[in-house]
């Protein structure tokens, strides 16, 4: 049933698996033979052709012999668990090191030469380690077909490390719940043969994300994409958890300020202060709370080159 | 205990009133037995209200995409199911129904050691719940954060958490005094001659349970404290950018809360204990060695919360300390299974309602004990936490395993409890839809963990759906069950016929007792003499 329903494309699937079916066969075994031993006794001893109970008070060689095995079996399970997590725990020097970025709700992948990316790019047969870091509350890479899995922590440096051992496009959960949209911070996961992954990787064609860029307007698009403000603000006029952005630059809205209700101008100001502080302004017919503040990770300059792209989305 | 010569000994404790009248006779009433009808209909109320959410919640997940309810909605409704299955019913449980009635007449005595104390209990338990449905009914947004609160979420939130958080924190005290209550009763007030080797193994279960109760509630109290201090003042202690630590947070929660599986677990197998014997017509198998393990599971069962949070970023030799821990604690949950099965080997077994609910929970607390042997290794848990794997296996543990014991034993003891037989038809019709359900509803959940989908996700891709929808009709199969099985209870306890004192043919000294008891439960205190025990059926 497992090998079935994941797919198996790094240097753990062989030691994890192994610890699954050995687990897996001696517990059906016992589930098996139990149920089926309970149910016999339940029809041989029925009332009905067992008028008389024999009393019987215990066993000590059983009782010995039903702690024993059980003992030894599980110490063989926690022997195979332990077998194929210990590996997990150190990566090699050599490792290709990319820096995982997880923010309420995505996640950005960011290389050493400069390159971030949405979707996580690995080279086969080659270890990678993937440095965690979180902006905000607690999340978790998992790659199933990796069968790896590691919390990203705000405030601390953790790591994990795999070899992609097949082609192809796995996925990339988090399974840290972390709020409203938890369920789709999912992300996706290339392995490509060691050639294409170096084409790419030093490619600058296609080096979007950090190419010098020639308008205020630009980075601070490239900004918002970056730290995730389209998960929740549309640019083309549809309501998604926040405001869209379409036209909102010098058009009246109508926020709750503290209690009372009043009308602004969308301006220079009112964008920084709602960047900041999220929770001062809450525009009518949205709930407050669901935005963190960006106050330290953004700075003045990048809310400026925020607001010049808001001006663009008339 | 003043008023105890003009208690009459003849009128059941449902028909006696003392100075109150009507309702105030029930809530005002510091009968342990009046006590435990009082947390039964409480229970019953809130559990209805938790299997509706459960419900909304697996019609969501019928289909990927939105079905029925917003994603914020999803996640405040799988919170308050959480809080509400959890802290006020699996927790408090059989301990606070069953344990209330029958404990002081099991060991011989007429009430608990603090009859008062008992109903303040209750009075906290019910305004820990009202606190809690607050902040779902008022405020800024119900709590969505999991049952778990985990920091730095559960203070960053927008949501009203303070109300649910105050509410878990208020009903904690009700727990332990509950447990306070247990633990003296069970040293001051067991019948002359009844030894700690005589006392039947419910309340043997309980009293491992009190001491849980009694020790590890504290440590969430005072944990949520510091997460509303943390929401309110930004002490510091969880918030990173205020140089605290979150995963101290996951540490202090399941300090208590791993522990409180077995505040749940514990009862239930007490539980059991008790119906396979009178069923079996035959002494329980190997009654030292329950004894033992059930104070074993007690004891180690504090040192196993690391297997929660394998995956968090705990030193790798802590991580292999927890996992040794948590294999030895399934031991003596195993030899507890050996122990039941043997119980009916050549015994005369009369196969009624209560023993259809007690084999079957054999059956599914062992698919919940083995999984969590799947979950309990190192390798394997990181690829399976936080997946529907963990939700599938809780389940099985905790609404499988209590679940099908409370069922059990309400059946086991109704006649003692309303003085009146159910009906055992439909009783049995009952069960079997509700086993089906159950297993339709769950067993799907492995499949989907082992395929890598994750727990507390509002949305799933293509590849997830048909297991999916296996769930979300067995969970439609398993409320029908449902149903009937409690229509039944509730029609039986008005006119079902009238039961004698001892239907089954039971050891234990309820047995001994009118159905229902008289307010005092005893004439005169039972005494236990050399050859007497709670399973002696020669």
């Amino acid at each position: 049933m497992y090998i079935l329903a994941s797919t198996q494309a790094s240097n753990f699937v062989t030691g994890v698996d192994r610890a699954f079916i050995f687990i897996l066969a001696v517990s059906f075994f016992f589930l098996i033979a139990l149920t089926a031993v309970m149910i016999y006794f339940i029809f041989k001893y029925n009332r009905k052709r067992h008028p008389k109970a024999v009393q019987i008070k215990g066993s000590s060689l059983l009782e010995l012999v039903w702690t024993v095995i059980p003992t030894i079996l599980v110490l063989i399970m926690f022997y195979y668990g332990w077998a194929g997590w210990k590996p997990m725990k150190t990566a090699p020097d050599d490792s290709f090191e990319i820096t995982v970025v997880g923010r309420m709700w995505n996640f950005t992948f960011e290389y050493d030469n400069g390159r971030r990316t949405d979707t996580l790019f690995v080279p086969k047969d080659q270890p990678v380690k993937l440095n965690l870091r979180s902006m905000d509350v607690i999340h978790s890479v998992f790659i199933p077909a990796f069968r790896v899995k590691e919390d990203v922590v705000p405030g601390s440096e953790k790591f994990m490390w795999f070899t992609p051992t097949n082609e192809g496009i796995y996925e990339l959960f988090c399974t840290e719940y972390c709020g409203l949209q938890h369920s789709y911070m999912y992300n996706w996961v290339k392995v490509m043969p060691q050639d294409d992954f170096n084409k790419w990787y030093t490619d600058t064609t296609q080096q979007v994300a950090s190419a010098e860029v020639d308008s205020p307007a630009a980075a601070g698009k490239r900004i918002m994409t970056n730290i995730g403000c389209f998960a929740c603000h549309s640019i083309d006029g549809s309501k998604i958890i926040g405001p869209s952005f379409k036209g909102i630059y010098g058009h009246e809205v109508t926020v709750k300020t503290g209690g009372s209700e009043r009308t602004i101008t969308v301006d220079d100001e009112y964008i920084k202060r709602s960047i900041y502080e999220p929770e001062a302004d809450i525009v009518d017919g949205f709930n407050k709370g669901l935005m963190q503040s960006y106050q330290g990770q953004l700075s003045d300059s990048d809310v400026e080159q925020i607001i010049e792209y808001l001006k663009t989305l008339q | 205990m003043q008023a105890s010569s003009k208690i009459p000994t003849d009128v059941s404790y449902l028909e006696y009133e003392g100075k109150h009248k009507g309702l105030r006779a029930w809530i005002f009433s510091t009968d342990h037995k009046r006590i435990g009808l009082l947390y039964l209909y409480s229970m019953m109320t809130l559990f209805l209200v938790g299997v509706i959410l459960g419900l909304a919640m697996r019609f969501e997940l019928i289909a990927p995409g939105k079905t029925i309810m917003d994603a914020k909605d999803y996640n405040a409704v799988f919170t308050v199911h959480g809080v509400i299955m959890i802290f006020m019913i699996v927790i408090p449980g059989l301990p606070a129904v069953f344990g209330n009635f029958m404990l002081p007449i099991m060991i011989g005595a007429k009430d608990v050691a603090f009859p008062k104390l008992n109903l303040l209990s209750w009075w906290v338990y019910i305004a820990g719940a009202f606190l809690v449905i607050t902040s779902v009914l008022f405020g800024d947004g119900s709590p969505d954060t999991g049952w778990t609160f985990y920091a730095p979420y559960s203070f960053k939130t927008g949501a009203n958490m303070l109300p649910a958080i105050f509410g878990a924190f208020v009903l904690g005290f009700s727990s332990i005094l509950t447990g306070l209550n247990f633990i003296v009763t069970m040293h001051r007030m067991r019948a002359p001659g009844m030894t700690w080797t005589k006392m039947p193994l419910f309340p043997w279960s309980l009293y491992g349970t009190a001491w849980i109760q009694l020790l590890a509630t504290p440590i969430v109290g005072i944990t949520l404290v510091l997460v509303a201090l943390e929401r309110i003042f930004g002490i510091g202690v969880f918030d990173p950018a205020l140089g605290g630590d979150p995963i101290l947070y996951q540490h202090l929660f399941w300090i208590y809360s791993h522990p409180a599986v077995y505040v749940m677990i514990l009862p239930a197998m007490g539980a059991i204990s008790e119906i396979i014997p009178t069923f079996s017509q035959k002494h329980i198998f190997g009654y030292k060695v329950l004894v033992v393990s059930t104070l074993a599971i007690a004891f180690i069962g504090y040192f196993v919360w690391g297997h929660h949070m394998f995956t968090s970023g705990m030193s790798g030799t802590a991580q292999y300390t927890f996992s040794i821990l948590t294999f030895l604690v399934a031991i003596p949950s195993a030899i507890k299974v050996f122990n039941w099965i043997s119980t009916m080997y050549k015994g005369s077994i009369n196969v009624q309602t209560p023993f259809y609910w007690a084999a079957s929970f054999i059956f599914v607390f062992m698919i919940g004990g083995l999984s969590g042997l799947v979950v309990g290794a190192l390798a394997t848990n990181v690829y399976l936490h936080d997946t529907a794997f963990v939700v599938a296996h809780f389940h099985f543990i905790v609404f499988g395993g209590v679940g099908f014991s409370f069922f059990g034993a309400i059946h086991y003891w109704f006649p003692k409890m309303f003085g009146r037989m159910y009906d055992a038809t439909w009783a049995n019709i009952g069960w079997l839809i509700f086993t089906i359900g159950f297993l339709a509803l769950y067993s799907p959940m492995f499949y989907l963990g082992m395929q890598g989908m994750p727990r507390r996700y509002y949305d799933y891709l293509e590849e997830f759906h048909a297991a999916n929808i296996l769930s979300t009709l067995g969970s439609w199969v398993m409320t029908l069950g449902l149903i009937i099985v409690i229509i039944n209870l509730f029609r039986s306890a008005k006119s079902g016929p009238i039961a004698v004192a001892n239907p089954w043919n039971g050891k234990t000294l309820e047995w001994t007792v009118p159905s229902p008891p008289p307010v005092e439960n005893f004439d005169e205190i039972p005494e236990y003499q050399e050859k007497d025990g709670p399973y002696e059926y020669q």
